[in-house]
């Protein structure tokens, strides 16, 4: 028995340092993209070198020579890893189980199904399995030395090319794995608006900024910082849900957060229900008022 | 040229859903099924392809019970030219449709296969990546929009960053996210209308058996219920308290 850990960068590595060390068996990790490798106790550390991630054919295809005889392939739940690993397994034509949360017996894996409205436990049959894992599941990594490392090259052309690429961070943590995210909805009703409120309050407690579906369908806010079922998916320590209804699909997305503030004027919204601090109040009165208490 | 779009038959996305009485499966007594949203952005853009190009032929299948015909009339409602229900009452995972698909795509040659990203009951965001890879075409995940230049297609997709834009040769396979398109308003009277467009029912294709198969389903522990402050200055005693600022 012996796992693979599909990582996209160095913080992704750690990311999924927790479920690797907890698997029971020893890991390698493949590292996707140039960068330091955090010591997280892999028996040996492969690295591409590549500066941006290629294409899903290509990168699938260079994955596929490098899978040996693990008997597990994982990686930390996102985009980038549904794409890509999903196409190895099609190439494999092995199983795959998509966003597990927890391994409760061997062979078995417990994943959120329906929105998160239930919790499904799968059984496998084949190998090997591939799976994308949430890590807020598993326990917290141990800093470990890693074995030996060595670089790969470059995966060779595929058909997809890459023509434009835009990311717009602006400077704050990653929503995947900030300790704070301050979200808002459908109400803030602007761009700058969402900027001034929630990225200000964001910034004030170092966290990352958060939006629901109807906030960046109606251009409020980009859709990388989606939250819920589609989006991502966030376990910070404090999230701050300003303007939000609660839908299934939202709560989806966060709510395995640690401690969860809800700000809404309708008392009876679905979102005070998973609430730890529910504040029945006017965002555009509460949100600067927090911004002045911090200072 | 010959656009393919797969839809799922799935429980209504906004509907409360529970466990069954055997702890094996979604409880759907009473519960309405609906085309799978992104299937139904896909079955959109198809359509929207072909307005602007009326030598697109438009195919939807679905591989699930006969039930699912009522989706795959709401997909010719919106425009398909045609559907095909490949039927099956068994719960397939999606290895086992990407198989289907594959063998259905060998047999229709499309140019286009234009498919939701993950269907919103299992949530598994698979079947695109393993049809695209099964069939060695490239794929375009998530896309957000997407236009036809000659031989290739352009998409733009959604990244965990941002955005990004990929070329791809025909023949391709893209899976569709939110911002794609929001599906035109479809009254009954066009559902009826729909009723004299071709659709075929026939077995399945290969005999692919599922691996992932569920043996539990529970519902989720409830989060501790939590208390209501009355005013800012109450919000950050409480949160200073807890140790959260
Ligand atoms: C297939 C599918 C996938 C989806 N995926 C996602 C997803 O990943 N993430 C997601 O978020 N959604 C998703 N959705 C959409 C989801 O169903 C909801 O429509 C969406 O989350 C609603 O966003 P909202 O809370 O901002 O807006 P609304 O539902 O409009 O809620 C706005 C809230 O703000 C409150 N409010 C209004 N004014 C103020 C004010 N001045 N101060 C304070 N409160 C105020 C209102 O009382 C209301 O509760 C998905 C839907 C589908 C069908
Ligand atoms: N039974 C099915 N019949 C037709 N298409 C399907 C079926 N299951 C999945 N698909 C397609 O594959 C996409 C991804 O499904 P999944 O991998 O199950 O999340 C869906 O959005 C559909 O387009």
């Amino acid at each position: 028995m012996s796992l693979l850990l599909i990582a996209l960068n160095a913080a992704d590595a750690q990311a999924g340092a927790g479920f690797a060390q907890s698997f029971g068996a020893e890991f390698d990790v493949l590292v996707l993209t140039a960068g330091d490798v955090p010591a997280i106790g892999a028996r040996q550390v492969f690295s591409v070198d590549q500066a941006d991630l290629a294409p899903a054919d290509a990168m699938a295809a260079m994955i596929q020579g490098h899978l040996g005889n693990y008997t597990t392939i994982a990686a930390v739940s996102a985009m980038w890893s549904k794409d890509l690993l999903a196409r190895v397994a099609g190439l494999e034509d092995s199983p795959m189980v998509t966003d597990v949360i927890a391994i409760p017996a061997p062979g078995q894996y417990q994943r959120p199904i329906v929105a998160g409205s239930l919790l499904a436990t799968v059984e496998v049959e084949g190998a090997p399995v591939f799976l994308t894992i949430r890590p807020a599941g598993f326990a917290k990594p141990e800093e470990r030395a890693n074995g030996s490392t060595s670089s790969l090259a470059a995966p060779g052309a595929g058909q997809a090319v890459r023509t434009h690429k835009s990311a717009s961070q602006g400077g704050r943590p990653d929503l995947t794995q900030a300790k704070v995210v301050v979200s808002g909805g459908r109400p803030l009703g602007d761009a700058a608006t969402f900027e001034r409120l929630i990225g200000g309050l964001a910034d004030k407690l170092g966290g990352a900024a958060g939006a629901t579906r109807a906030a960046v369908d109606s251009g409020i806010a980009s859709n990388e910082l989606q939250v819920g079922q589609t989006g991502k998916i966030v376990a910070p320590d404090l999230y701050i849900a300003a303007g939000i209804s609660g839908s299934t699909q939202h709560m989806a997305g966060m709510k395995d957060s640690k401690i969860i503030v809800a700000i809404n004027t309708d008392g009876d919204a679905a979102i005070f229900q998973v609430a730890d601090y529910g504040l029945v109040m006017d965002l555009f009165e509460a949100l600067p008022a927090i911004q002045v208490a911090l200072d | 040229m010959k656009v393919l779009v797969p839809v799922k038959r799935v429980i209504d996305p906004y509907a409360k859903v529970k466990a069954n009485a055997e702890g094996n499966g979604i409880d759907t007594t009473g519960v309405k099924f609906e085309i799978n949203p992104f299937d139904e952005i896909a079955v959109e853009e198809a359509v929207r392809q072909k307005e602007k190009n009326p030598a697109i032929t438009i195919t939807v299948v679905s591989v699930g019970p006969d039930a699912a015909e009522e989706q795959l009339r709401k997909a010719l409602a919106i425009g398909a030219d045609e559907a095909v229900l490949i039927q099956t009452d068994e719960d397939l995972d999606s290895r086992a449709v990407a198989h289907e698909l594959a063998a259905f795509a060998q047999e229709l040659q499309p140019q286009l296969i234009l498919m939701g990203k993950q269907a919103t009951d299992n949530d598994a965001n698979q079947a695109g990546q393993r049809l695209a890879a099964k069939l060695g075409w490239p794929q375009a995940t998530f896309a957000c929009a997407m236009e036809f230049a000659g031989d290739n297609l352009t998409v733009r997709r959604e990244t965990d960053e941002g955005e990004e834009t990929l070329s791809l040769p025909l023949p391709a396979v893209v899976t569709t996210d939110l911002r794609l398109n929001e599906p035109r308003y479809i009254a009954l009277p066009g559902i009826i209308k729909a009723r004299s467009k071709p659709l075929t029912k026939r077995p399945r294709l290969t005999d692919v058996k599922s691996q992932v198969r569920t043996v539990k389903v529970e519902q989720p522990a409830p989060r501790q219920a939590g208390v209501r402050v009355n005013s800012v200055a109450e919000l950050m005693a409480a949160l200073r308290d807890r140790g959260a600022l």
